[in-house]
């Protein structure tokens, strides 16, 4: 009865426990977006900060994609499906925008989503409605537009 | 220590995206279509997620300090802007075109390199073009939100 809600729901909890433990231990946000602005050009009160203040970013990026390399391996399941399926110029432009979008907004679906909600913060709140309505608007128009 | 405790906390965090689907395009174009077959199933994602971090958050703030590093990050708290609700917007546009936001983005990295190369290196290129080159120009010419006067300008501007 559960099936199609309890992986999502577990990994759910993965996360919420990766994102709750970092703030706990280390007093960052894991926000992606942050994370990776941080190990590539520094913290934004430092920006030429060296390893010191990018080191826990780049290990957590790296622990990011470590979880990927270990998936591949393991699983035999197809854990990308459906990016064949995106035209090359709207995974460019998607990109760009969701790297544009995430710095400005100082947040994407992890940062303002799981961490900032966790948080009770208005800002979060805020950002998350705006990004899930013109989310699905754009998947609307790019499925539905002919309707 | 600390950076081996981030990278556990990568990791798990990238275990998790891998467990819950959002690796994969096709089930997020799925919960973000809600005109079509409208799959709900990844709404349990940051469900699962937000119920568990809170509590986590919740000790953390009864905390001077956390467990290894002299303070905590205090994101900011001003008002809610232009620029917050307009960025919110255009990475909300990118994630519907592609279906990829940026956790999933670098676990697909490793999970399938070719297939996500392009996204990841626009979406760098996007996060540092914003950091260098648009918020110092936003900067130069708005003053930063915090005083009522600029806020209400740039309500206005949107």
């Amino acid at each position: 009865m559960l099936d199609p809600f309890l992986l999502p729901l577990l990994g759910g909890v993965l996360i919420g426990l990766a994102a709750g433990g970092l703030y706990l231990f280390a007093g960052e946000i894991a926000g992606i977006t942050g994370i990776a602005r941080i190990a590539m050009l520094g913290p934004k009160s430092a920006p030429r900060g060296g390893w010191a203040l990018r080191g826990w970013a780049v290990s957590f990026i790296s622990g990011l994609l470590v979880a990927g390399l270990a998936a591949r391996l393991v699983l035999r399941a197809d854990l990308v499906s459906g990016v064949e399926g995106v035209a090359p110029t709207a995974l460019m432009v998607g990109g760009l925008l969701v790297g544009i979008g995430t710095d400005l907004g100082n947040g994407c679906t992890s940062g303002h989503g799981v961490c900032g909600l966790s948080r009770f913060s208005p800002r979060s709140l805020a950002a998350v409605a705006t990004f899930m309505v013109t989310a699905g608007l754009t998947v609307a128009l790019a499925r539905h537009g002919d309707l | 220590m600390r950076n081996l405790g981030t990278f556990v906390a990568g990791l798990v965090f990238g275990l998790g995206l891998v467990v819950s689907g959002m690796t994969s395009p096709a089930r997020v174009m799925g919960f973000l279509d809600i005109l079509g077959t409208w799959d709900p199933s990844l709404a349990f994602v940051m469900g699962g997620a937000v119920l568990t971090a809170t509590p986590l958050f919740w000790l953390a703030r009864r905390r001077a300090r956390p467990l290894a590093a002299a303070a905590f990050d205090r994101p900011p708290t001003t008002p809610i802007d232009g620029r917050l609700l307009g960025g919110a917007a255009l990475f909300g546009i990118g994630w519907g075109l592609s279906g990829i936001c940026p956790g999933p983005a670098l676990v697909d990295l490793a999970i399938a390199p070719l297939a996500v190369v392009g996204f990841v290196a626009a979406m760098l290129a996007g996060i540092a073009f914003s950091a260098k080159v648009l918020r110092p120009f936003l900067d130069a010419t708005q003053p930063p939100s915090g005083s009522a006067e600029s806020d209400f300008r740039q309500v206005l501007v949107e």
